[in-house]
This record gives C-alpha cells, structure tokens and sequence, in this order.
C-alpha cells in the first residue's frame, strides 16, 4: 500500500482547501491516498461535494477537536 | 466530433442556466471558478459564529453537483492583485473593478481552453444585468480585450448579440440560445424552475467584498496609510473580520466583535501584536503598526477594554503580547463611548 500524502489545510478558509487539495492530487497516479487536514467547518460539505464531482473517494472523515480530517483516495477519472 | 466547453462558475444562477443550455446541446461542460480572495459567503460563515448556524455550502460546487460536471477552481490571488490595483476601466461605486475582472477571468478561461483542449467559453452574462460589466457595449469589449473574442459565447443573451463561432460552425443551435436582457430575474427563475433548479443562490448585492462600501473604505485605508497601493492575501482576509479603528497614523487596531471573530484572530497572533481583555471577558485584537509609545499602548488597550464586559468598569486589566509571544500587563480605564471619535472608526 502506497504512502498517504499530508496536506495541511489548517487556518484557511473555503475554498483554499479544496484549492490545496485539488493541486496536491492532480500529479498523483490513480489510487492515491491524501490525508487533508482543515479547520474551516465549510470543509465538511466542500471537501466531499469536490470529490464527489472529481470522480474521487473520501474514505474517511472525523473531526479532532477543531480540525476536520479527510482521508481522500484519487479515482481513475479524476484530475 | 464532440465539442467542449468550459463555463465559467460563480455559483450563481445565470451561470447555472448558461452552462445548462449548453449541456442540453450535447456539448460536454467543464467549469472553472476563480479564486480573488474578495469571496463573500464562505468566509463570512467561516469566521462568524452567528452565520454558522446557516447550512454553509460552496455555491460554485453545489452548482457543478447539480449539472453534473468537474469544476476546477483555480487560485488567482497574485495575478489579480493587478486587476484590483491599477484596473484599465476604472472602478464602479465602490473599488469593484468588475470590467477589468470579467476580462481577466475570460481571459483565464481562454488561457485555459487553449491548454486543455476545450473548444469555447461560455459565461452567464446577461445583457443589462450588471450596471457596468454587462452593458450592451462591453459586451464585445470582454471578447476582444480577453484575446478570447468569437470563442466567447453567452447562451443567455445570444440572441441579442453577434453570432459567435460555435453558433456560426455549428457547434451549437443559435435558435436554442436565448436573448434575455435587463435588470429582471423572473426569465432566469422560470428557466430554473422549468430545469428543476429550486435552491439556488441569489446574493443580493454580490458575491466580492469589493462591492461593498464598507470594505472598499478600509482597503482604501490600507493603501493610504501604507502609502502605496498594494497587498497581501492576509490583508485582504483581515477587512473582512472585526471593527477597524485607527486612532493615528502610526497603527490601527483589529477588534473581534464576537467569539468567532476571535478565533480567527487567534491564528494571527505569531504575525501581529495582540491585545486580550483579562480581567474581564473581551475581544482580542491585533494591533498593525509597529513600536507603538507607551501612550499608544494605553490607547489601544483603552479602546480594547471599552468593546470588553468591563466598559463601565474603573479599571480593566489587558494583556499585551508581541509576535514571539512575550507579554506584559496593561492596567486601563476603558474609554467611553465619545472618547471614539467617529473618524477613527474605518468603516
């Protein structure tokens, strides 16, 4: 199982995250896991409304105090 | 063989209907939403607690889940800075270079086309709608200045406007497009209502800071006390939080008007000074400006400590920290509410 790649999205607002995200993933291979860290409580719709109209998988979200964590997979479609 | 194109997406409705009317020629849509930094909604909801207890959604993804395509939202924060700063076609009522901003972010679109192999741009402009950027004649004014020119098609107002290539080649049925004009949005809202759109975004007003007055006043501010026109993306998000209130030329003070609003601040306190209410429950506030006198200190603890539970108290105990966290006590008797001048108030 490949590595999963952190991305710290803490103190930025929507749609920085997503932006963050959207970059990270987009020179990863198909199947690649991200783990994105946020504190924007909008993260929790936009993160998987992104995903979801990617063509990418959240595997996993929780919230740790005030960070909302997503474990992302990259789908074979997406960017 | 099949076209594509990509609609620009601000999240509101005549982009929706412009990308849907295409859609329904059998063109495949792609959108692209530019991130300015100016963005209203999400940040508001992001940073005050009592816009939180509204669902809080990205309207440009809502509206690429409701058509079904990939957004690509693309950060424009450096390149934009120009656009705000010295725009070619002047301001509108506040510091909104919404003409100069249509023909950057077209001309965004066409840079984009041209790299991933898209064939026209599409926009929900409307003929009439805005009182600058969508007048009759600015229309041709976006195409030709964006270099995007006849690949530039608005499917809402088509019908009043030159035929573009992809009408002209065929790529799509002119008669399918439509020729709305003004300032009236029952066509859009019988159109939605007729796709089966029924929750979409309508901002009054706007979705950039930049229309707004208040805002514009304290961007103005910025550069005037800085003395040059220019600025940081913190700086930016910083207008959009809390009462600013500069009490001299040599500093301003950033003060939370509610919880939420101090959280936020909280994430500045390694970049600016801060002050904090102790002895009673108060805002935080940044203070921008360095080596402030010790009279200056007293002065922006003193304005601190008057939007703090202890306003009416003799006296108030603050505590002032420096960006690598050593603090010191402040002692204060809060200032009344006629000791604020109202020309220290930025808004």
């Amino acid at each position: 199982m490949s590595d999963v790649v952190e991305v710290d999205a803490r103190r930025l607002l929507c749609p920085m995250p997503v932006i963050r995200l959207q970059d990270r993933i987009e020179s990863l291979p198909p199947g690649s896991e991200v783990r994105i860290t946020c504190t924007d409580p909008g993260t929790q719709n936009d993160i998987p409304t992104w995903c979801r109209i990617n063509g990418h998988s959240v595997l996993s979200s929780c919230q740790q105090q005030d960070d909302y964590v997503f474990l992302v997979r990259k789908g074979t479609d997406g960017d | 063989m099949a076209r594509k194109a990509v609609a620009l997406i601000s999240g509101g409705l005549d982009s929706l209907l412009a990308a849907k009317l295409i859609q329904q020629q059998g063109i495949e849509v792609e959108g692209i939403n530019f991130f300015t930094g100016f963005c209203v909604e999400g940040h508001t909801h992001a940073i005050r607690n009592r816009d939180r207890s509204r669902a809080k959604r990205n309207n440009a993804l809502w509206v690429a889940e409701q058509l079904g395509i990939k957004l690509h939202i693309i950060d424009i924060v450096e390149e934009y800075k120009s656009v705000v700063i010295n725009p070619r076609h002047g301001y509108g009522s506040n510091l909104n270079p919404c003409l100069d901003c249509k023909i950057f972010m077209v001309q965004k679109a066409h840079q984009w086309i041209r790299e991933h192999g898209f064939d026209f741009i599409i926009t929900g402009e409307v003929i009439g709608q805005r009182p600058k950027s969508q007048r009759s004649r600015f229309m041709p004014v976006i195409a030709d200045e964006s270099g995007a020119e006849d690949l530039l098609l608005r499917p809402l107002s088509a019908r009043n406007l030159e035929p573009t290539r992809p009408e002209l080649e065929g790529w799509v049925d002119r008669e399918r497009l439509l020729g709305l004009s003004g300032r009236s949005r029952k066509p859009q809202m019988a159109l939605a209502a007729e796709f089966g759109f029924t929750d979409y975004a309508q901002p009054a007003g706007g979705c950039c800071f930049l229309t707004d007055r208040s805002y514009s006043v304290k961007l103005k501010d910025l550069w005037d006390n800085r003395g040059r026109r220019e600025y940081e993306i913190d700086d930016i998000m910083l207008l959009k939080v809390g009462r600013h209130i500069r009490p001299s030329t040599a500093f301003k003070l950033i003060i939370a008007r509610e919880e939420g609003e101090t959280r936020y601040l909280s994430g500045y306190r390694r970049q600016y000074q801060t002050i904090k209410t102790v002895s009673h429950a108060g805002p935080l506030a940044l203070i921008e400006g360095d080596r402030l006198d010790p009279e200056q200190l007293e002065l922006a603890c003193a304005i601190t400590a008057r939007f703090s539970q202890g306003r009416d108290a003799d006296s108030v105990e603050l505590c002032f920290s420096d960006r690598e966290q050593s603090s010191q006590s402040v002692h204060v008797r809060p200032l009344r509410a006629e000791q604020i001048p109202a020309e220290w108030v930025i808004a």
